[in-house]
């Protein structure tokens, strides 16, 4: 269920950045879709009433394993959250720049590029 | 030493200094940044013939990342850093037109590094992080002139672009909840053993549009004319010479044969991608009268051919595939080259208003002339043996209409290069243009380097330089699944 509410929430982002005009609204659409990739990446390792994957001294290994939430989708989450604000930082400069030589945030405007 | 994680930590380290110390010296950035692509030439081109796997800090396979060199990989890496040489190369009288050299040479490398990481990492996530490098890099490079045009081009690659690396990821995500590893040798290991479920079905699907997307295939190819055709002329190069090969079709051979193992249905998909851009790139190329643009969709074309004989699964086809993506890659970057030279010397990229260029630019235009020969297939240039082996294949595998269609379409690409060379080369030259010049002496060693590799390329298909070059790869892609014997075995 979560998982279908992820791949919803994916959607969301995929229709912003397809069918909006305004270049705000798109980037808020691919930051959506960033969001929602990083949420399914937290759920693939997520365990119901799991303790966080930190060992100390005398726990039983096994049943720590058992027990405990998988940390790698969370070092990957990390790695991602990076990566998007680089993109995001990157597009919202070159929206500045566009709205610099056009005055104007909507694409239907911006039409140079075509043929 | 271990030289495979100079491929890496070399253009890293090159591109952060830059910016750090060459303020004062205005010289430096073009040193520095031609000194590393020809320092990443010979180490590439000593890597030919070796295999091995490398584990970052000594971790051990299922825990740490580990980087794999094999044929593919070799080839890949010979081409990248070719291509990079030759760009770096010309880049340095032809990028005076713009502002920031240092930041130019620092974006460039970070670019060069996530190709050469993409090639050599064993590992999907990494395989990501490093695509996402190149593709951030190239994404302000395309924006570099930050001209109107270039704002244009750059956001649109930039949407589409995150769209496909979201995919990519999303796809990641599921393999890694489906198999439990991130470890491409693994991962392959435990699909060989389990089989196909649904959710790996799902994760090949959105691995084809994520790469897909990458690469410009038909369905997916929309930014690619603007992208190539805004960028400063050796980005272009780079862009259409390698960046699409390295982030699309290198991921897709090797997430299809060497991760998920090619099957019936897997195939058809590439084979009818591969057949689409094909056709319909060099149909939309014939209208342009942009020279770049012109060039950037029959990069779409030319990518279809690859796709095609790769999609095929006959030696024979993935030989074609394999062949015909390092000779585009020269040819291409050379036509680029030559598009920027053009464009460096009257100022204009629209084909009308040239003419009779090859009167005041010789070098331009014999080595376009011997590019754009390459590129419509004729003997004895590289395109002809790598575009002959590919049709050949598809009469071998039984598919007499596709090899029919590549004829066409290949007719039609020469077609199109003899209006490039009417029109911008030969006829009588112009009044406007009787003052302008050729272009700067390293311009055109970087072209003349190009063209050369062009002429002498067929004879890579001679037994000695066919055994220790091409055939490795072609092995690698054959081998399949086996990939992950070999990489875990070791």
């Amino acid at each position: 269920m979560i998982y279908a509410l992820c791949l919803i929430l994916f959607l969301i982002g995929l229709y912003g950045v397809l069918v909006k005009k305004n270049i705000i609204k798109i980037v808020i659409g691919l930051i959506i879709m960033d969001y929602a990739i990083n949420l399914f990446l937290l759920l693939v390792g997520y365990k119901k009433n799991g303790i966080p994957p930190i060992i100390s001294k005398g726990d039983d290994i096994a049943e720590f394993a058992r027990n405990s939430v998988d940390p790698l989708p969370q070092a990957l989450v990390l790695t991602s959250i990076v990566i998007g604000l680089g993109v995001i930082a990157l597009m919202v400069a070159i929206a500045i720049r566009l709205y610099e030589r056009n005055g104007t945030f909507d694409i239907t405007k911006m039409r140079r590029l075509k043929g | 030493m271990n030289i495979i994680p100079l491929f890496i930590v070399l253009p890293l380290t090159v591109a952060f200094i830059i910016p750090m110390i060459s303020r004062k010296f205005i010289k430096l950035p073009d040193v520095l940044g031609n000194l590393t692509t020809l320092t990443l030439v010979f180490l590439s081109v000593s890597v030919i013939g070796k295999t091995g796997v490398y584990m970052i800090g000594g971790w051990k396979m299922p825990l740490g990342i580990n980087m794999v060199i094999d044929g593919l990989s070799v080839l890949m890496l010979v081409t990248i850093n070719v291509v990079a040489f030759a760009s770096t190369l010309y880049s340095v009288d032809y990028m005076k037109m713009y502002t920031s050299k240092l930041r130019y040479y620092s974006l460039f490398l970070l670019m060069l590094t996530g190709m050469n990481g993409v090639v050599l990492t064993g590992d999907l996530f990494n395989l990501y992080v490093f695509l996402e490098i190149a593709s951030i890099a190239s994404y302000a490079l395309v924006g570099f002139g930050c001209e109107y045009d270039e704002l244009e081009a750059a956001f649109k690659y930039l949407v589409l672009g995150i769209v496909a690396s979201s995919f990519i990821l999303f796809g990641i995500a599921v393999i890694y909840g489906s198999v439990g590893s991130l470890n491409m040798a693994q991962i392959s290991e435990v699909i060989k053993q389990r089989g196909m479920n649904n959710a790996l079905l799902f994760a090949a699907a959105l691995f084809l549009m994520g790469f897909g997307l990458k690469a410009a295939l038909v369905p997916f190819h929309a930014w690619l004319p603007d992208a190539h055709s805004s960028a400063p002329a050796p980005i272009s190069a780079m862009l259409s010479g390698v960046l699409i090969k390295t982030l699309g079709i290198y991921t897709i051979i090797r997430v299809v044969y060497n991760i998920f193992g090619i099957s019936e249905r897997l195939s058809l998909i590439l084979m009818i991608m591969g057949t689409l851009s094909m056709v319909i790139g060099v149909l939309l190329a014939l209208g342009q009268w942009d020279f770049k643009r012109l060039l950037a969709y029959h990069s779409i074309s030319q990518v279809g051919y690859v796709i095609l004989g790769i999609g095929l699964g006959t030696p024979l086809g993935i030989l074609g595939g394999l062949f015909h993506l390092i000779n585009h890659s020269v040819f291409k970057a050379l036509l680029f080259l030559n598009a920027g030279s053009v464009e460096y010397a009257t100022g204009t990229r629209q084909m009308e208003e040239m003419g009779g260029l090859s009167e005041k630019m010789p070098v331009t235009a014999t080595t376009s002339l011997i590019a754009s020969m390459s590129i419509a297939g004729i003997p004895p240039f590289n395109g002809f043996w790598s575009k002959l082996i590919i049709i050949a294949a598809c009469i071998q595998a039984g598919h007499p209409v596709l090899a029919l269609l590549a004829v066409i379409a290949s007719i039609l690409t020469l077609a199109s290069f003899m209006k490039v060379q009417k029109y911008v080369f030969f006829e009588k030259l112009k009044e406007k243009w009787n003052d302008i010049r050729e272009v700067p002496l390293l311009m055109c060693v970087a072209m003349v380097i190009l063209s050369v590799l062009c002429v002498f390329m067929g004879l890579l298909l001679i037994p000695a330089a066919w055994n220790s070059f091409l055939n490795p790869a072609v092995q690698v892609v054959l081998e399949g699944t086996g990939y992950a014997l070999r990489v875990l075995g070791q």
